[in-house]
């Protein structure tokens, strides 16, 4: 009985802790944003972190968007031949990668592989207490750990969807020509004829967004960890768990706001 | 220099609770300039709670830290900075930045202040290296590579660099074998002798404690229940404080055991 009477009590408990986490996080990232026109600049932080961003998850984005390419070349071709309607395989492919899953699934891959490093590597700083140190020698951590691996990701996750725009068309242009029969010639006019640079350029700026929110999960989340080495294997869960679900909830969003017609 | 009768760190009514448990209570403790004031306790008594309110990285529920006599909760932001700026702290398992190496680490702050540059810092980072007895070649090495006590001489070394007025030492000697952990106290002794700093350390080592301090305090349930010279520590006539240096069983400290 007391537990059908604190339901309400407990829903609402639960409404609140997650309304604050989301309002901790934005102002967590407001304030690490912020930093970006403040000087200092750590100049030498933001580059590596920002090579580690695009350049060493290049193979593996790279790898995801060649194979989902071809995948949704063959996909495409076996649903439209029913309708004969198969010459649309390219522009299918072609909207399908660029608008979609180029950005989601970049996306995706680095808050697996980045946004998993951020937070275990500033996990281990708070609870070894190097995060405090930094405190005492003068220097802000959200400026010095934060503010440098939000404009990585802002900047090298578009580089990174770019990349995958291009290798996502090749896949399916490869599994076109190579074994649907398509001609390499009218598949390629039919590609270049279709692209619309508006949906290269949101692509971009999905791209942007999804690259902010990996940084953002994988610092916020690496950032408060504490209770050792369990509670930084916490944090970088939670870091992947809440990057991806932000993603798909913002793509989604982003969708609504810039394709819908 | 301060009048005699400033304490260079006053610590008035301070209290920090987490939650429902008070870990620091009504805390009053002054640290004259100069001098080494040692605080013992056992374990989760609050030791460090204690340093990381003064130090700023934790906010105290209520009470008043001073450096100078100035109350830092009265003045701006950045003087509160600048005298934060003045304390050196050494960590209880050293904080190095593994992402750097042994000479970036211990030049940290003398970079970030951006009055130095990279090659100066450098070179003082291997001066201040050789004031704990550690070779400029250990600069090149990363913290991971180096030993529990090079670990500490580096950072005491990163403790000093920037000649503090003001060196906190959490827990120095812990982890090491007596001989080391008497060699890091005669580094600390030395250290904070030649830059005339005022000093707290914090410890349960009771031999470090005689060594480092010439005060001493002891904290038990959030309240500070002794205060007095160092060298009374071992005769202190207090009940607590002598069960806890000689490591008694029985006495008034009953531990709280789970059966």
């Amino acid at each position: 009985m007391n537990a059908v009477i604190d339901l309400p009590g407990a829903l609402g408990r639960l409404v609140l802790v997650f309304l604050g986490a989301i309002g901790n996080t934005v102002l967590f990232g407001l304030n690490g944003l912020s930093h970006l026109v403040r000087p200092p600049f750590y100049g030498r932080l933001f580059w590596r972190s920002f090579i580690d961003f695009a350049y060493f998850s290049l193979p593996v984005v790279a790898m995801t968007a060649i194979f989902s390419g071809m995948v949704i070349a063959l996909q495409s071709y076996t649903g439209f031949a029913r309708y004969g309607a198969t010459s649309a395989v390219a522009n299918i492919v072609l909207i399908s990668v660029v608008r979609e899953l180029a950005p989601v699934l970049a996306g995706l891959m680095v808050a697996g592989r980045v946004g998993a490093a951020m937070a275990a590597e500033l996990g281990t700083m708070r609870v070894t207490d190097q995060i405090d140190a930094l405190r005492t020698l003068s220097t802000d951590p959200m400026k010095y750990l934060i503010a440098p691996r939000l404009l990585a990701g802002l900047l090298a996750l578009p580089l990174l969807v770019l990349v995958a725009d291009i290798l996502g068309v090749m896949g399916g242009f490869i599994v076109a020509t190579a074994k649907l029969g398509f001609s390499a010639h009218s598949y390629l006019t039919n590609s270049i004829n279709f692209l619309q640079w508006n949906d290269v350029s949101l692509s971009l700026v999905k791209a942007a967004v999804f690259g902010l929110l990996v940084s953002l999960m994988g610092c916020y989340h690496g950032f408060h960890s504490r209770g050792g080495a369990q509670g930084v294997g916490a944090a970088t869960t939670s870091a992947v768990v809440s990057a991806s679900i932000l993603i798909l909830a913002f793509d989604y969003v982003l969708t609504e706001v810039f394709f819908a017609r | 220099m301060l009048s005699a009768d400033v304490p260079k760190i006053r610590v008035r009514g301070l209290r920090k609770a987490f939650g429902d448990k008070v870990v620091l209570d009504s805390i009053d403790l002054d640290v004259a300039e100069g001098t080494s004031m040692v605080v013992i306790g056992g374990s989760g008594s609050g030791k460090s709670v204690l340093l990381k309110c003064i130090l700023g990285l934790m906010k105290p529920d209520a009470g008043s830290i001073e450096i100078d006599g100035l109350n830092l909760a009265d003045i701006d932001s950045a003087e509160r900075e600048a005298a934060r700026g003045a304390i050196g702290m050494l960590f209880q398992n050293g904080a190095l930045f593994d992402s750097l190496t042994v000479w970036e680490n211990v030049a940290f702050g003398l970079m970030a202040t951006g009055r130095v540059s990279r090659a100066d810092a450098r070179a003082q980072a291997a001066a201040v290296l050789a004031q704990v007895g550690l070779a400029a070649s250990v600069g090149d090495l990363s913290p991971a590579e180096l030993s529990g006590g090079m670990q500490k001489r580096v950072g005491l070394a990163r403790a000093i660099a920037s000649q503090p007025q003001i060196l906190f030492f959490d827990e120095p000697t812990t982890g090491l074998d007596p001989i080391m952990g008497a060699v890091i106290d005669g580094l600390i002794v030395d250290c904070v002798k030649r830059l005339g700093s005022t000093a707290i350390a914090i410890t349960h080592d009771m031999a470090s404690a005689a060594r480092i301090g010439d005060r001493a305090a002891m904290l038990f349930g959030g309240r500070l229940v002794w205060q007095g010279a160092a060298d009374q520590l071992l005769d202190s006539g207090n009940p607590m404080v002598d069960q806890f240096t000689h490591g008694r069983r029985d006495g008034p400290i009953q531990m709280e055991l789970r059966k």
